[in-house]
């Protein structure tokens, strides 16, 4: 790749000091690092991994709004969070996770110390987890 | 407290750190440097190991084992240290570096970085970040993370935190620091030679029952990747393909699954070594290195169609398999020059 040829397609990299250094050759063939803010490629694969868990999130979103499943998948599915993960970081026992993820009646029952764990582990406030978003 | 060390990003985390670390001790060493002598360049792709449900495909070792090889190339007396113990860890973090006065470098998740993009968060657990201070009165610490431009800082909670993330191949608090330098720091010739055999060793000479690793590996993904659509559908099929692609070019490559590094590395010991024949490899290694390019731009496009340019994922495979051959071609003429070389 030629230092003139180093994409520079921002995307997500937009407002953070991460960047993406890549190494390209110059007109006399040496090597150099060249900061790079993103490439379109990679954008796209990125996006369109996104776009399929959007997807699935959106269907689990259906389900919770005819009272099927809890919102806790949605956001579990959402924050790329399998049951033995949300597990690990809240500290609730795997059995009760599954249940609280496909019971919506035991997740509304739940109390402020449990929410508090998961709202934790899903980086999000107790409030935003309590609320169907749009 | 603070230790004197300047902030230089690098292209892959583990090579920054590595080279952070040698910094401080006054070894001067660039990453492509550090990424060749620990013989970096690998492939592997795993059907059964997965992460986050997609087969794992990698274009580098484990976590911690190019500090290990550079070290014992070097002579350098290290210690790496797992944990049981959350508190522990920490607590022997802060040991080593407020008494010893010595940067630590630990292996973290990225999932709970909090200044990672929200898009880049996953749940992989290999990244290395340099620890270079703790401020008395906050309690956080001061990090040389190779990906962002400048120093970043990390409470003591995320920092004990990323360090115990679960999942794939989960963290127990690893973290790694130089005890003492040898005398006399060997010549870098026999080191270049030594280091490249090995890493023509991994890629191209592997058995041929190891079929996931090396050069292997690229062919057996590229027979894969001819089935994929059919046995689970084109919607996974295109999720397998977004993800290889992002290894490939995820942050930390530094181009092409390392390969632009190994080129720089091979550019850089012609010039110090005098073996001016590794000029031409170099310039071989771009070429491949292009070629991945290339393969992620036409799985790019295959991942979002547009009229006009159609790919199939047949059409993907050979142009995998003909990187695949073009590989170990390379590697295994690389390994006879520098045998050659080396019985001169």
């Amino acid at each position: 790749m030629k230092v003139e040829d180093v994409p520079q397609d921002l995307k997500f990299t937009e407002g953070t000091p991460v960047r993406h250094p890549v190494y390209a050759v110059d007109s006399e063939g040496k090597y150099q690092m060249v900061n790079s803010v993103g490439w379109e490629a990679k954008n796209e694969a990125i996006q369109f991994e996104l776009d399929v868990i959007q997807e699935e999130c959106d269907e689990i979103l259906e389900r919770v709004k005819k009272g099927e499943t809890s919102l806790l998948e949605y956001y579990a599915v959402k924050n790329l969070m399998t049951v033995e993960l949300l597990a690990h970081y809240s500290g609730v026992p795997k059995r009760k996770v599954r249940k609280h993820m496909s019971d919506p009646e035991a997740f509304a029952s739940l109390d402020e110390k449990t929410l508090g764990a998961y709202a934790e582990a899903l980086r999000m406030t107790v409030e935003e987890l309590k609320t169907i978003p749009e | 407290m603070e230790l004197d060390i300047k902030h230089k990003p690098a292209a892959h985390c583990e090579n920054g750190t590595v080279a952070n670390l040698l910094r401080y001790y006054g070894i001067e060493m660039s990453e492509p440097m550090v990424f060749g002598l620990a013989s970096g360049p690998f492939f592997v792709h795993i059907p059964f190991v997965k992460m986050g449900g997609i087969p794992m495909t990698a274009f580098r070792t484990f976590p911690g084992v190019l500090f290990k090889r550079i070290t014992k190339l070097f002579g350098i007396k290290s210690e790496m240290r797992r944990f049981l113990s959350q508190d522990r860890a920490m607590k022997k973090l802060d040991q080593v570096l407020l008494e010893q006065k010595v940067p630590v470098g630990c292996v973290v998740g990225i999932y709970y970085l909090p200044y990672y993009p929200k898009e880049y968060r996953v749940h992989f657990n290999g990244h290395n970040i340099c620890i270079i201070g703790k401020d008395e009165k906050t309690g956080d610490y001061s990090v040389l993370d190779p990906i962002t431009i400048e120093k970043v800082s990390l409470s003591e909670k995320d920092l004990k935190k990323v360090r115990f993330t679960k999942g794939t191949f989960p963290l127990m608090g690893q973290m790694y620091w130089i005890k003492s330098m040898p005398e006399v720091i060997p010549d870098l010739k026999p080191l270049v030679i030594k280091a490249i055999m090995k890493a023509c060793k991994n890629m191209a000479f592997q058995p041929r029952f190891i079929n996931f690793a090396g050069t292997n590996g690229i062919i057996y993904l590229s027979k894969r990747m001819r089935t994929w659509e059919q046995t689970m559908g084109r919607k996974m099929a295109l999720f397998n393909l977004a993800q290889i692609v992002r290894m490939l070019e995820e942050t930390g490559t530094g181009g092409a699954g390392f390969r632009f590094i190994y080129g720089a590395f091979l550019q850089e010991a012609a010039e110090k070594t005098g073996m001016t024949f590794l000029n031409d490899y170099s310039a071989r290694m771009t070429e491949i290195g292009d070629k991945w390019r290339e393969f992620s731009f036409k799985a790019s496009k295959v991942i979002k169609k547009r009229s006009g340019e159609t790919y199939t994922f047949d059409e993907l495979a050979d142009f995998l398999q003909e990187i695949g051959e073009q590989e170990r071609d390379f590697f295994r003429s690389l390994y006879a020059a520098v045998k050659d070389h080396k019985a001169e």
